[in-house]
């Protein structure tokens, strides 16, 4: 269940929130925190969708990169090729973020186990090589440059904050809507859920092209934002996919608010590690991952919200098989 | 895209070179899924750093090659223990605790994804991203079959594989342990009411499994280069491979590799070299459609 405290607490934490995040770009003039606080932005959108459907419907996917990819390059041929302008574009890049999840979901929600999992992985390797490899459409590894469309980042770090809000705000209703009891059923029990007549390869695949739809969309601005794209940043295994992975996990899986917390330390840690480790800054990821698996398996916000039977602590009660060995 | 590579007549010598080719490589390609397959079988999760204890296989080798000259061909004496004492101490202080905490599978899976980023950003930082080769007496020495050409270190390569192999599917076979762990495998439960050590055997065979790698790390390093990051696509490959042969059978993970060496091979010559690795995920996506249980599976998952 998500954070789920009384309504009263959460509605004010919310104006509170909306009160900074509307004033932080005109309070806070530095170029630099600006920046930080767009990349933070972006993370929770595609932290928050990843959640979606891995944190609510258990669907886990390692290669959303593939959606964030799409959405990114849709909208750049757009511009680039026939003109489209890239802001409606970044709409049009979240619809083939749900055109490519649509065949995938049909083809993988059949089968269980790790199926779905890898099959996303090879699906952003294969859109990967696709892209490198096609260099009429997409000028392989040169990559796309767009022109910039604003000088100052004021109106990318609102346009970014509409995005995040509007993803999390889907979250929400989709959650607190039959839907989303029909997600965590499958999530706990797929069998118990199917036998309850839940079409959980339906209801699987919407939890996908919501997900889709918002990675494709954050895709598509980062593009516009950082104004350059190829391959090898928008397909990345580990700066794309794992990143997701890690802000959904470290945040709490599950959670409402724990993409946003999730967020918040990657973009912070990476900053900061960055200037130590150079090119193997990517070792804290690894760290932090174990960590957090081992140490604090619901994440930040999921062991502050520490109610209810989680995944870990009923089950230890019982005497596991592999639990009774020495 | 490449018209003009378009082939006229397919000559058969490049057929049967190309098909020669993928074989040899499906091989390695075989044991490298063997060791991921061993693992699913009994641990019932993905191992994703599978690819990267493969990469510290090939450091391993090329380390006691350049230092101690000790040729790749003998060097899985060093690389086999040395992976199985590392995949031992992964699962024991890492793994371990959260079976025994019975951790959803999904948190298993992702655990071995942040134990492959640390192993590639420590070999990294250890080794910087140059990519290395090693070069022995017989490292351009060909071997000649009528028209056909094909390289030595391959053809060994293959060859060293197909015994590990066999040495593996032995020890499942004959030895009391591997029958422990084909007993583990098939149900947990009732290998644990018939007084195997169930955790134990979780440990040793994670420790197979690695050591597996660290044999197809020994071999590899014969006909490919080396750098921190390859861990990722043999991952990927090991998965594809494990897919094709039907999740947790270790023969069939043999026949998977060979199967998508051909499908690279022939795709490298008769498509393009650079759409290589896409067609391994095309035969990948196709399985999964047609036959989700692999080529040899019965049952549908």
């Amino acid at each position: 269940m998500a954070a789920r405290g009384g309504k009263g607490w959460r509605w004010g934490g919310a104006v509170l929130g909306v009160a900074v995040l509307l004033g932080f770009p005109i309070v806070v003039s530095d170029v630099y925190l600006q920046h930080l606080a767009i990349f933070f932005l972006l993370w929770v959108t595609l932290g928050t969708s990843w959640n979606l459907l891995g944190g609510y419907a258990g669907q886990i996917s390692f290669g959303h990169a593939a959606f964030f990819g799409m959405g990114a390059y849709t909208s750049s041929l757009l511009f680039a090729k026939l003109g489209f302008p890239p802001w409606p574009g970044m709409l049009l890049g979240g619809v083939a973020g749900i055109l490519l999840a649509l065949p995938m979901g049909h083809i993988c929600f059949r089968l269980r186990g790790p199926f779905f999992a890898l099959s996303m992985l090879a699906l952003s390797e294969f859109l990967r090589l696709v892209t490198l490899n096609w260099r009429d459409l997409t000028e392989g590894a040169v990559g796309i440059l767009l022109p910039p469309f604003f000088i100052s980042k004021l109106p990318y770090y609102y346009i970014a904050l509409a995005l995040a809000a509007a993803t999390m705000l889907a979250t929400w209703f989709l959650v607190d809507s039959k839907v989303g009891f029909y997600l965590l059923a499958i999530r706990e029990d797929q069998d118990a859920a199917e036998a309850l007549g839940i079409d959980t390869t339906w209801y699987k695949l919407v939890a996908l092209m919501v997900s889709a739809f918002f990675s494709a969309m954050a895709g598509s601005y980062y593009a516009n934002y950082m104004a350059y794209i190829d391959p090898p940043i928008v397909f990345s295994i580990v700066d794309i996919s794992i990143a997701m992975i890690l802000v959904a996990v470290l945040g709490g899986m599950g959670t409402l608010w724990g993409p946003v917390v999730g967020a918040l330390v990657i973009v912070t840690l990476s900053e900061a590690f960055r200037a130590y480790f150079a090119a193997a800054h990517l070792i804290v990821y690894g760290v932090l991952i174990i960590v957090v698996i081992v140490f604090m398996p619901e994440g930040i916000v999921g062991s502050l919200a520490a109610r209810g039977p989680r995944w870990l602590r009923p089950r230890v009660a019982t005497d596991a098989p592999g639990a009774s060995q020495g | 895209m490449a018209e003009g590579q378009r082939k006229g007549h397919m000559d058969l010598t490049i057929l049967l070179q190309t098909v020669l080719a993928g074989v040899l490589v499906g091989g390695l390609y075989g044991l490298i899924g063997m060791g991921m397959a061993i693992n699913f079988g009994v641990l019932r999760i993905i191992n994703l750093a599978q690819g990267e204890l493969l990469m510290v296989g090939m450091y391993v080798c090329y380390w006691v090659f350049t230092l101690w000259g000790l040729d790749p061909l003998l060097s899985p004496v060093v690389t086999i223990p040395f992976l199985f004492v590392l995949g031992v101490v992964i699962h024991r202080f890492l793994l371990t605790p959260l079976i025994r905490a019975r951790a959803l599978p999904e948190n298993q899976i992702l655990l071995t994804v942040g134990v492959g980023l640390v192993l590639t950003n420590a070999a990294l930082l250890a080794f910087t991203s140059n990519y290395r080769t090693i070069t022995t007496s017989y490292s351009a020495s060909l071997i000649t079959l009528g028209s056909i050409a094909v390289s030595l270190p391959a053809v060994l390569a293959f060859g060293i594989a197909m015994l590990v192999s066999s040495a593996l599917w032995l020890f499942l076979m004959k030895t009391d342990l591997g029958k422990c762990i084909r007993a583990t495998a098939q149900d947990p439960d009732a290998a644990l009411l018939m007084g195997v050590n169930v955790e134990r055997i979780s440990v040793i065979t994670f420790g197979i499994g690695a050591a597996l790698e660290g044999a197809a790390g020994s071999l590899l390093v014969l006909v490919y280069y080396l750098f921190p990051a390859l861990g990722g696509i043999f991952t990927l490959k090991a998965f594809i491979v494990v897919v094709l042969g039907g999740l947790g059978s270790t023969l069939g993970a043999l026949l998977g590799g060979i199967v998508l060496g051909l499908a690279e091979s022939l795709g490298a010559v008769f498509v393009s070299t650079g759409y290589k690795d896409a067609i391994g995920f095309i035969v990948f996506v196709l399985m999964l459609i047609f036959r989700p249980a692999g080529l040899v599976g019965k049952a549908r998952m």
